[in-house]
């Protein structure tokens, strides 16, 4: 398929379409509409199904059960909806269901607003629902990236039987840039068959997917089979640098903030600043090894949200004593410019 | 010459198990019939249960078929996905009356109304069962549980809520019928009411839902024979058996 001008949200659903994704379940909410009003018009002409929920708290149940057949399943949200959905994503994580979810995000907390804003990372990182479970986190900076990644992200889903959380501000998913959306064929996803609601005549047992245990051994025993899958996902770690080579400044920020982060960088260092960036893909895995190694050569270490400050903890952990860690944020549907960015550094020289 | 009956476990019934539940309680004998349609409709190899919340959470120990697990209320929600994905198979819900009346109201009316080709079986015993016996939204007028100490006020609570009335006043659902399984006579017609509705989701006809008036001798402080006595003479003139609904 030739680059088409297509806004953030279409450009996601189409990605997913061909990235063979035939059911969506999901609910309207602002600023995401235009994936569940594409899909209902493409999936039933491709032998799939829409169905429009009459809550989150139900589509992400819906999609609960469309991921335990082992097909592939994806909804879609914005913040207020997505806390509604934490509850279906711990029991999916539970039962080791395959899922894709994405959450356009919005300024909170609360109804907040319906302008963009990253309030919602430490939901998407550190939990929302109950219990220990972790989502594979994606950050799209790009509507290209935010193509590419949503295809990946059934590809993990599967491979893991883990939900997967693309995490888009609302610029990603209200702007417009050229994309190339191809068709995604998932290579080297293990069979489905075994534990896939179903199949029982295609296999000698039948499969029962389950969070409950009431015997603490057998639960603990499930936690700690939970944690091991989480160690093997640490290898999926995805980020990307910018002018660190040289980096005495180090910036780090993710989605849409780490694009106007990039030009802050390029007026700095025609200034002769040496400044660089990185910009985390996975917000989980979370590339703190990387940001280690960087912070050690660094003299400061500039964390920028559109938040208060929350990736700002992933990186303070990951820096430790090695460099001094700022902030700066801008919230409530307000992004830090590429001027405050760069007066925010200087402060820092 | 003389006829031989054998009696013996339905084959989708699990190898060697006893279950959990107290002495006299209606859902080892919903469980059996349930057990005999899969097997009278040979549809074990192709059905998905979705396992409940309460006392019913573990009964895939004891109907042997594929299972999810349903947080609580979620099950319809969870059976929709399940058969859109996969509408060759076999899905039923097996929710009792906290779980489907209460915190579940949403999705099981919007399931309904979906027309969602599925089937529920809604155990209603008028109180929360596993949680110790707490009022549910079936819980009769006046009758004791340990969150209406002094029984329950309709003042305070409300009136008991009837399910199977609500949903038929839907149009699209299939099949309502709500039958109890108190008396030998009346197993019989739950077990047939239980076999329609699978068979109206096996021919495609929509959504079917049957509610099973059952009992709690536990929660409800009585004698098992005395609580289906109960269920007989308590229950049924408020919530009255019977046909609500058919496609046909």
């Amino acid at each position: 398929m030739a680059r088409v001008l297509m806004k953030g949200t279409e450009a996601i659903a189409e990605a997913a379409v061909q990235a063979g994704c035939k059911y969506f379940f999901g609910y309207p909410i602002t600023p995401q509409n235009e994936i569940p009003e594409y899909m209902s018009a493409r999936l039933p002409a491709i032998g799939g199904a829409y169905v429009q929920a009459e809550s989150e708290v139900a589509a992400i149940n819906m999609v609960m059960g469309g991921g335990a057949t082992g097909t592939k399943i994806m909804t879609t949200s914005s913040s207020p909806g997505i806390s509604l959905m934490s509850e279906g994503l711990s029991y999916i994580a539970g039962c080791e269901i395959p899922a894709v979810v994405v959450n356009v995000m919005r300024g909170g907390p609360g109804l907040g607003g319906i302008l963009p804003a990253q309030g919602d990372y430490f939901q998407a990182t550190k939990g929302g629902g109950n219990g220990d479970y972790r989502l594979l986190v994606l950050a799209p900076s790009t509507l290209q990236e935010a193509v590419d990644l949503t295809q990946l992200a059934f590809d993990l889903a599967l491979t893991y039987r883990n939900p997967v959380m693309i995490l888009a501000d609302g610029f990603m998913g209200q702007m417009m840039e050229a994309v190339e959306i191809s068709e995604h064929k998932s290579e080297g996803i293990p069979d489905v068959t075994p534990w896939a609601l179903g199949n029982k005549d295609k296999r000698e047992k039948r499969s029962v997917l389950r969070s409950l245990y009431l015997d603490p051994e057998k639960l603990e025993k499930h936690n700690m089979d939970l944690k091991a899958k989480y160690d093997a996902m640490q290898k999926e770690v995805r980020f990307e640098e910018y002018c660190t080579e040289d980096a005495e400044y180090l910036i780090a920020a993710f989605g849409t903030t780490a694009r106007i982060a990039r030009s802050a960088i390029a007026n700095l260092r025609d200034e002769g600043v040496k400044v660089g960036m990185i910009r985390p893909v996975t917000l989980y895995p979370f590339p703190k090894e990387r940001i280690r190694q960087l912070s050690e050569k660094a003299r400061h270490v500039l964390v920028v949200e559109m938040n208060t400050g929350q990736m700002l903890e992933d990186v303070q952990a990951a820096v430790c004593d090695r460099a001094p860690v700022s902030f700066y944020g801008r919230c409530g549907g307000i992004s830090p410019s590429v001027k405050e960015i760069e007066e925010k550094l200087r402060e820092l020289l | 010459m003389k006829e031989t009956r054998i009696y013996e476990r339905p084959k989708a019934w699990m190898k060697d198990v006893h279950t959990h539940y107290c002495p006299g309680c209606g859902h080892g004998i919903t469980h059996r019939l349930l057990c005999e349609v899969i097997d009278e409709l040979e549809i074990q190899d192709k059905t998905i249960g979705i396992a409940p919340v309460g006392c019913a959470a573990m009964m895939y120990d004891y109907v042997d078929t594929d299972y999810c697990e349903a947080a609580h209320g979620r099950a319809p929600a969870l059976a929709t996905g399940l058969k859109r994905t996969r509408p060759d198979r076999v899905v039923f819900t097996y929710q009792g009356d906290g779980d489907l009346a209460s915190i579940g109201m949403a999705e099981i009316v919007h399931a309904a109304n979906r027309g969602e080709k599925f089937t529920t079986i809604f155990i209603n015993n008028a109180i929360y069962g596993m949680t110790g016996g707490q009022m549910a939204p079936t819980t009769l007028i006046g009758q004791k549980a340990t969150t209406c100490p002094n029984g329950r006020d309709p003042e305070l609570a409300g009136y008991p809520m009837r399910m199977c009335e609500l949903l038929s006043t839907l149009e699209t659902p299939a099949y309502i019928e709500r039958v109890t399984v108190a008396e030998p006579k009346y197993v019989i017609a739950a077990k047939k009411a239980i076999k329609k509705a699978f068979q109206y989701q096996i021919e495609g006809k929509g959504y079917s839902f049957v509610e099973v008036l059952s009992n709690c001798p536990t929660n409800w402080g009585m004698q098992p024979v005395q609580s289906f006595k109960w269920t007989l003479e308590t229950m049924v003139p408020y919530y009255p058996l019977g046909v609500y609904k058919d496609f046909e």
